[in-house]
């Protein structure tokens, strides 16, 4: 533990964002830029802090933690704290550096957007929410932010929500990534019953020194994983990631490229202590993570959709993550994240800048465009170079790292499938090259063309504004050179991010060559397929030969139609109209009714009783007196003779009376 | 004659008269069975008198007439009244306080 | 004696009589004209029994004056000659009240005096009954002196063409 410096005023990092999101909520509209402005200061701002809290990292090492108490119950506390080391300052570069250069993108490709103010409203939310997540220094806190971070994703996802599919997407992301929030919540409660603690420090160091049972270490890792499952889009809960494609392209590059999906591999990197306690957890993340790798690779040859495309690259890089991490190599797996953080926001950025241009996502639909948009197409060469793993680019040292690993650790699945996946990568960013910026533009100027996500159209595409093309550039340079920080020999990254015991990365020269030639076949053979390609009526696509085996691929190997049939229409069909039209309409509504009914018998027969009982005998009363008096009054005659005979009769008998009884 | 006969005699008087207040409709006739009764009394006054040898009797009959007289004047003006407002003297004919 | 004891029954039963046939005859000038005979009869009981001054009194007044009043009375309210305005329903009723006032009259007069003899010795003279209408009952005579103006007053105003 160090203390002083500038980590101590990390938290600012996070807070700035926050506070940003709420001054664009309330402000923004009558504020000049509509709210990009006060954005882009409060991430350019967190940018620097975090910068400096690296640089104090690198310096300086050792971990900054600082809390304070946020609720007090009898048994255990609450708390709100920092915790920055060399990890966290790692990300909260990665973080705020993607989400400035996406906010500066966004001046441009938003322009005139139906929701611009929110949008960065949105992703200002969403990078403080990230950074909350990234800073905690225990569970709960951490599971906030995560939790935010997927509220922000289901929002930004929606964000043209009139459109009922980008809704639907909206949705889809946001129950998938529950199911494994679900997991991931119980995981923190059986900790928390075995270790007391939910403090990730604390929770380390009494995992180490034994006085946590390893059940439940193993069932509490397992469960913190199944929530990476969702967020990072590992298999089985990849299915969300695909059709997020639906959001905003810079938002892809953000959320779903870089900083929210890693929040999984973040977990494990962050808490690897308890993970690298379980072997039987450590061998459940490399299965999915090899998996995962290979599935994503093999659905991404097969799409049209350029985001489509880099979609399921994602989940694969994910997977390699993940894998790294499983068999120990958690500076690797770490180091794959900050390298892919960068050529992968360059890819999307780029991908977004192509469908400004054409106004179409489909690739069927590009191709020539290296002469239109030059910038456009050497940035995203240079990003797919550093995606497939060819050096000197930034993601073939960390891609070779893993591999390496992999194969030292004697984790024989994870290093078959990270080469097959690193063939398929190469291949399918090379087929997604040659389709999209060689050859000659397919685009028939037929009227009634597609349009993009921006619904608006024009001829021939040109290079996209210096807004857009900036950004381009600066990740295209960190794409060269991020990965020079954790070359073999020279490697700082590991020395800034101490990840306690794992396994030791050291460079095996075959498994290096192994690697270049794995992408560069990849890339050759995608090359030779699809270059002097042309699609038009009738033309076929090259991968359509594999028959069967392409058709499954273009239905995503049946697993959204698997979710689909078992738990999405059961529910939504069944389930919802029963719990409606049975239990809503009938049991709940006819108990409220029966209430309404019964109140008002009750009601009327209060009236009845009132009015029969109560008015009938104030009534009565009046009835008897009018007979009564109806009676009596026949003896107003007006006759006086009659009174008179009245008279006398009581004159005799009171005569009678007296005299009698004087006698 | 034993005291009781002219008392008996004025005590048939009255009745007399108690009977024709009661049956007359005629207001004058009304009036003079009023007369019969006040003339009964008239007669026991007289006849006590004589018993006891004391003349207030005398002097009540006296005062009797009086007033008598008075009185039969009011009542045949009231009478004559009735009869111009609504040309009838039947006393049945005065309903007005009817129910 | 015997005079007057058969002068008394005479006078009783034209008195009685008299008045009965005041109270059941139909004619209303009939009925005035038994009224002024019963009168006249207890008029002649009066002088009998000693009250002489009272006797002339009530012929001078009632029969001279009261009875001729209820005459013009009848005169000057008939409508039509002969039409019978005489008797209500209530006959059997006011009979029966009628004889029940008698019979109660009738049983205390005989229970308080029974056979009592009534001696006729006295004769009340009217220098007496001046004297005693001047000095003792001075307050009541002028009282009915008022009275007999207020009524005279009241049958003029009453009695108005207005």
């Amino acid at each position: 533990m160090v203390s002083g410096g500038i980590r101590e005023i990390a938290w600012l990092v996070a807070v700035l964002p926050l506070s940003a999101f709420f001054l664009i909520v309330f402000f923004g509209k009558r504020t000049p830029g509509a709210g990009a402005p006060i954005g882009i200061l409060a991430t350019g701002s967190a940018f620097l802090i975090g910068l400096g809290s690296f640089a104090d990292a690198i310096s300086r090492g050792g971990i900054v933690e600082r809390s304070i108490t946020w609720i007090s119950f009898p048994s255990f506390h609450l708390e709100l704290g920092i915790r920055v080391d060399g990890l966290a300052s790692m990300m909260f570069v990665v973080v705020c550096l993607v989400s400035l250069l996406v906010q500066i993108y966004s001046l441009g490709y938003m322009h005139g957007d139906i929701r611009y103010t929110w949008y960065y409203a949105m992703l200002n939310l969403f990078t403080g929410s990230m950074l909350t997540l990234v800073i905690a220094n225990n569970l709960v806190q951490l599971l906030v932010g995560w939790e935010l971070v997927g509220i922000c994703s289901y929002l930004l996802i929606g964000h043209w929500f009139e459109e009922k599919e980008n809704s639907d997407a909206a949705i889809k992301a946001f129950l998938t990534t529950r199911t494994g929030d679900l997991g991931f919540d119980i995981g923190i409660f059986v900790l928390f019953v075995g270790a007391h603690t939910f403090n990730i420090g604390q929770l380390q160091s009494r995992v180490a020194s034994g006085s946590v049972s390893t059940t439940v270490i193993t069932v509490g890792a397992i469960l913190l994983f199944a929530g990476a499952v969702g967020k990072s889009a590992q298999f089985p809960l990849h299915v969300w990631l695909p059709d997020a494609m639906a959001g905003p392209t810079p938002v892809s590059a953000l959320i779903h490229a870089a900083t929210m999906v890693t929040a999984g591999v973040y977990l494990v990197a962050r808490i690897f202590g308890l993970f690298s306690a379980s072997h039987a957890a450590l061998a459940v993340i490399s299965v999915i993570a090899s998996i995962t790798m290979v599935f994503a690779a093999v659905l991404a040859c097969v799409q049209r959709d350029i985001k489509r495309v880099l979609a399921y690259s994602t989940v694969s890089q994910l997977g390699y993550m993940m894998a790294a991490l499983s068999v120990g190599a958690a500076t690797a797996g770490v180091f794959h994240l900050w390298t892919h953080a960068f050529f992968k926001a360059l890819l999307f950025l780029g991908a977004g800048s192509v469908i400004h241009a054409v106004h179409s996502n489909d690739m069927h639909e590009m191709g020539g465009l290296r002469r239109f948009m030059p910038v456009t197409y050497a940035t995203f060469i240079i990003g797919s170079l550093a995606l497939a793993g060819v050096p000197p680019f930034a993601g073939f040292w960390s891609k070779d790292e893993i591999v390496a690993a992999a194969y030292t650790s004697g984790h024989k699945l994870v290093f078959v499938a990270a080469l097959v996946t690193a063939f398929l990568t190469a291949f399918y960013m090379a087929r997604a090259c040659t389709l999209t910026f060689f050859g000659s533009y397919r685009r028939l100027p037929i009227a009634g063309g597609a349009t993009d996500e921006h619904h608006h159209e024009h001829d021939l595409p040109h290079e996209s504004p210096r807004s857009m093309t900036t950004p381009l550039l600066i990740l295209a340079a960190l794409s060269i050179v991020g990965g020079f920080v954790g070359i073999p020999g020279h490697n700082a990254f590991a020395g800034w991010i101490h990840l306690g015991a794992e396994h030791h990365g050291e460079f095996v020269p075959w498994i290096a060559v192994l690697s270049i030639v794995v992408a560069v076949g990849g890339i050759a053979l995608g090359w030779r397929m699809y270059s002097g390609a042309q699609f038009g009526f009738g033309i076929v696509e090259p991968l359509e030969r594999l028959g069967a085996v392409y058709r499954a691929a273009l239905r995503r190997f049946y697993v959204d139609d698997f979710y689909l049939a078992v738990f999405v229409r059961p529910v939504q069909y069944r389930l919802s109209a029963f719990v409606y039209n049975i239990l809503d309409q009938k049991v709940v509504d006819g108990a409220v009714n029966a209430v309404g009914k019964g109140t008002v018998l009750v009601g009327r027969a209060v009236r009845a009783t009132d009015e029969g009982g109560v008015d009938g005998v104030v009534n009565g009363f009046a009835r008897l007196t009018d007979k009564l008096s109806f009676g009596l009054r026949r003896t107003q005659t007006g006759n006086v003779q009659r009174y008179a005979v009245g008279l006398f009769v009581g004159v005799v008998v009171v005569a009678a009376v007296l005299i009698g009884g004087l006698r | 004659m034993p005291v009781a006969a002219p008392l008996l005699l004025s005590a048939l008087m009255f009745a007399a008269g108690v009977y024709g207040v009661l049956v007359r409709r005629h207001g004058v006739m009304l009036l003079m069975s009023v007369e019969l009764m006040i003339n009964a009394a008239n007669i026991n006054l007289i006849t006590f008198s004589q018993l006891l040898r004391d003349p207030v009797g005398n002097i009540v009959v006296l005062f009797i007439l009086a007033v008598t007289a008075a009185e039969v004047g009011i009542g045949i003006a009231i009478v004559m009244m009735l009869y111009r407002q609504r040309s009838t003297v039947a006393v049945d004919d005065l309903q007005l306080m009817k129910w | 004696m015997i005079v007057r004891q058969i002068a008394f029954w005479v006078l009783a039963g034209l008195s009685a009589i008299s008045a009965l046939f005041v109270v059941l005859t139909r004619n209303v000038v009939h009925a005035a004209l038994g009224l002024a005979a019963a009168l006249v009869a207890a008029a002649g009981l009066f002088i009998l029994f000693g009250a002489e001054f009272v006797g002339l009194a009530q012929i001078l007044i009632y029969v001279g004056a009261v009875v001729i009043l209820f005459l013009f009375g009848i005169m000057l309210t008939s409508t039509a000659p002969g039409r019978p305005v005489v008797d209500n329903q209530q006959k059997g009723m006011a009979f029966l009240v009628a004889v029940g006032v008698f019979v109660v009259l009738a049983i205390g007069i005989v229970a308080a005096y029974g056979r009592r003899p009534l001696r006729l010795e006295v004769a009340f003279a009217t220098s007496g009954l001046g004297n005693a209408l001047f000095t003792r009952w001075i307050l009541p005579f002028e009282a009915v002196s008022v009275l007999l103006l207020a009524a005279l007053v009241g049958a003029i105003v009453l009695a108005r063409k207005d």
